[in-house]
């Protein structure tokens, strides 16, 4: 057992400062566990998202040390003996109280996308799809929704474009939907116009975030970057269009 | 004087209390069943416990082993149960989750696939056949989303961060809900002609669960103080693989489905322990040898199945007397190994989430070391009584459906049985609801004067002066049911968590809760006290009442199984004077069909004789 100084950001949407904690850290603790003996002990009302504690929920993202994180799983030997570990809540999302924030507007982009729409089942009432042709998808489905690729997505962070952009976090959803072997809705010019595909540069830091280790950007955002170009600005497939259509 | 107007209001026909799988399917039905419906929920949709279901779905859809069937399903469960469920629930389940499992496909999910494309199937304690439809080990989180997903685009009210405090009732029947946004502090409430409670179990009562905070027995205590019958409390069923270490993860849960993929059960001498602990009862189906065992594995349909599948009950109690006798693993569990036993890359495949598990929380590299393992509060089968077809309580317009619900797994449940009841039952409750709320009678009234006694209570502990830390009696709460109403029971023991139950519920009453409501967290444990209290008591009142070994139920003064108490369940409900009350109710005889499935032979129900 080792005493540690953890500094929490605590207060609202109108504002808040850091607090500093001294407080015991036993062998194997995470800093979920930290905070909630900081919690119990010193701070009774220090509000914190949390549900499953073993990175299966995405509830307890905040920044630690100024990275985006699952507190339940960022271990407490991930830090030198006498460095100070700071905590604060994703920067891109309002701020309801100390570590929770708004995330609300997730939801709303979720709602937007046209939902799966299957093609019928087979003469023997069975849907047939092959473990390949899943691997993709399940690899998307994975998601756990912790927001942290949101969080770090500099469309979202820096340039404030709520407005114009899902985020990795929808992306790799719509991605899951368009690869999945029986969907039969198009969400392509969707993709493009309605959930911003051109807006993302391809920094890769919500790939670099993800707990779940899904390549985000490579996997998911640029095939569907690729499909659009392939529908709207390939010249070849222009050309073939602009002909037919007269 | 309180004015109700003030409260902001929703109006349904009826309000889901819970997101994991049973309240989403149950919101779904009722949905496209035309009602008006609110699905309200403590955390953020998709946050739920079910997420954390790993190994998967069960459902006899035949696509690994044609030989499955709805029956050997159903007599697999019963006698999982030790025959102690209600033979309708178990009917209807084994009878209707492979379509229920369809239709999640129907919806988007994606299951892990057979050769030739189907759903696969992998095995499981306690079930004959492959039967858990699974992805990898995140089943739980791919139904949550499925769901999830799919219930977005209904339309109706979802209602996050928002927590039920008190049932209102007109008349005896439902008539609203009183509850509180976790963000403002701000109360709301319901009008609503029914309300269906998918609030799951109590394990939060317990130190060492693989439960989430969430788990605190809202629904089943709201039901209580309802008037509602709670039936087979005292079955709490302690998953027998859980982390042990690190001390913080300790009863996080480890999925059967290591064990159901080849991973063995060792002692600190590295043998394989479970050979010695198979009940007379399972004897013919189980693996005598570790030769045998491996030939099962390997797909010898003439082999029978290893003993580290034995239900649940009996792995966890087996853990239990090892570590008890001294022949645990350093840090009071036991060794579970499937790094020697099967390829790294097929580990990775197949347990992804335990392998990151064990590597991020514990440094352990399960493709080259054992785990340690040790038994968790995992599951309820107890909770609120509900006729099997309805699901609706003895309170009119009150519903229960999954975890909180009472019935369907008898005194011990087979894993993968959970997530097809809470998609079978969360629908059946829905149909349920859609019966009551069309049916005949006048639109219930919302009492003022409840309202506004449901509003002092949840208020006291802020706006008391001083009082006792509600983390800390929590904290007490789960010390005594850890010591005194574990895996093996006692009368002395049992007594005493009365005892010290009284004690904490004096404490209850003193807490305080520092700081405004605004998400505060200590209000809200300071709120969750008296579910966890209730569960807790109704546990323990009912482990006394049942004097026999059943089950997940294992008293030491009263050994083994005995007929009598195979008639019957122990229920549990407010006395007229406001104490907890049990009784002993007799069982229903089951349909002569119904039996003949049970009692029959696996080879008359394979060759289709039964």
């Amino acid at each position: 057992m080792s005493e540690r100084i953890f500094r929490v950001w605590r207060g609202t949407a109108a504002g808040g400062s850091f607090v500093e904690h001294r407080i015991e850290v036993d062998e194997g603790m995470v800093v979920l566990d930290v905070l909630h003996r900081i919690q119990a002990k010193q701070a009774n009302d220090l509000a914190i998202r949390w549900n499953c504690k073993a990175g299966k929920c995405g509830s307890c993202s905040m920044e630690i040390n100024g990275r985006p994180r699952l507190a339940c799983m960022t271990r407490m030997n991930l830090f030198a003996e006498g460095e100070a570990v700071t905590v604060q809540p994703l920067k891109t999302f309002p701020v309801v109280k100390d570590l929770v924030t708004d995330v609300s507007w997730n939801f709303e982009q979720n709602k937007r996308i046209p939902p799966f729409r299957p093609q019928p089942r087979g003469a023997d009432g069975q849907h047939r799809m092959q473990q390949a042709d899943v691997d993709r998808v399940q690899e998307f489905r994975k998601c756990i929704e912790c927001y942290l690729c949101q969080d770090v997505c500099h469309v979202l962070r820096d340039q404030s474009r709520k407005d114009a952009f899902v985020g990795p976090r929808f992306m790799i959803r719509l991605a899951s939907l368009e690869m999945h072997p029986l969907d039969t809705e198009d969400r392509i010019p969707a993709v493009r116009k309605d959930f911003g595909s051109g807006l993302c540069n391809i920094t890769r830091c919500c790939t670099e975030v993800c707990p779940e280790h899904i390549e985000i950007t490579d996997n998911g955002i640029i095939p569907l970057k690729e499909r659009v170009v392939d529908r709207f600005y390939d010249p070849l497939l222009w050309l073939r269009r602009t002909i037919f259509r007269r | 004087m309180l004015n109700i107007a003030e409260i902001q209001t929703f109006e349904h026909d009826v309000l889901v209390i819970g997101a994991g799988g049973a309240g989403l399917r149950a919101a779904i039905e009722c949905s496209a069943r035309g009602l008006s419906t609110g699905l309200m929920c403590k955390s953020l949709l998709g946050k739920a416990h079910t997420v954390m279901a790993e190994g998967g779905v069960a459902a006899a859809l035949g696509n690994v082993d044609r030989r499955d069937s709805w029956k050997i399903h159903f007599r697999d469960t019963m006698r999982g149960g030790k025959f102690l469920n209600q033979w309708r629930m178990a009917e209807l389940h084994a009878r209707e989750s492979p379509d229920r499992v369809r239709e999640l496909e129907e919806w988007g999910a994606v299951f892990d696939r057979t050769r030739d494309g189907l759903i696969s199937q992998r095995n499981f304690g306690g079930h004959r056949y492959p039967r858990l439809a699974h992805v990898g080990d995140r089943t739980g989180l791919e139904i949550i989303r499925t769901l999830q997903d799919h219930a977005v685009h209904k339309g109706f009210g979802i209602y996050m961060e928002c927590t039920a405090l008190d049932l209102i009732l007109d008349g005896g029947r439902i008539a609203g809900v009183l509850g509180y946004w976790r963000e403002s502090g701000r109360f709301v409430l319901f009008r609503t002609r029914a309300v269906i409670l998918a609030t799951g179990g109590g394990g939060r009562a317990w130190r060492v669960t693989s439960n989430s905070w969430e788990y605190t027995g809202d629904g089943t205590a709201m039901a209580y103080e309802a008037g509602a019958e709670l039936m087979d409390m005292e079955f709490t069923q302690f998953h027998p693989t859980g982390m042990v270490w690190p001390p913080s993860v300790r009863g996080i849960l480890v999925t059967e489905g290591v064990r159901g993929d080849g991973g063995v059960l060792l002692d600190s001498k590295k043998e394989r322990f479970m050979f010695r602990y198979i009940p007379e009862k399972f004897a013919a189906e189980t693996a005598s040898t570790e030769e045998e065992a491996n030939r099962w594995l390997a797909g010898d349909k003439q082999a029978r199945r290893p003993p580290e599948l034995l239900t649940r009950d009996v792995v966890a109690r087996a853990i239990t007397q090892e570590v008890n006798e001294g022949r645990g693993s350093p840090h009071g569990g036991v060794f579970l190994d499937i790094a020697s036993r099967v390829p790294a890359d097929v580990i990775k495949k197949k347990l992804p989430s335990m392998y990151h598990q064990f590597k991020e929380l514990a440094e352990v590299d399960i493709t080259r070391q054992a785990m340690e393992v040790g038994p968790t509060l995992h599951y309820f089968m107890g909770g609120v009584r509900v006729d099997p077809d309805t699901q609706m309580t003895s309170v009119p317009g009150l519903f229960a459906a999954g975890e909180c619900s009472a019935g369907m797994h008898g005194a011990n449940r087979l894993g993968g049985n959970s997530l097809s009841d809470l998609l079978v039952f969360g629908r059946l409750a829905g149909v349920g609801a859609e019966e009551y709320v069309k049916g005949p009678g006048a639109a219930p009234r919302v009492d003022d004067d409840q309202v506004r006694a449901a509003v002092r209570r949840a208020t006291v502990p802020l706006n008391r002066e001083s009082g006792a830390n509600p983390y800390l009696v929590h904290e007490d709460l789960q010390a005594v049911m850890g010591r005194y109403v574990g895996i093996v029971r006692t009368e002395a023991d049992l007594q005493t968590a009365l005892k010290e139950i009284d004690r904490l519920k004096a404490d209850a009453a003193t807490v305080k809760a520092a700081g405004t409501s605004q998400y505060n967290a200590a209000w809200h444990e300071a709120l969750d006290l008296r579910s966890l209290l209730i569960t807790a008591e109704a546990v323990t009142r009912a482990a006394l009442v049942r004097q026999e070994s059943r089950g997940a139920h294992t008293r030491v003064d009263y050994f083994g199984e005995r007929e009598d108490w195979q008639k019957v369940n122990v229920v549990v409900h407010k006395g007229a004077g406001g104490a907890m009350e049990t009784r002993v109710v007799t069982r229903p005889e089951p349909p002569a069909e119904l039996a003949a499935i049970a009692k029959a032979s696996i080879e008359d129900l394979e060759a289709g004789r039964v």
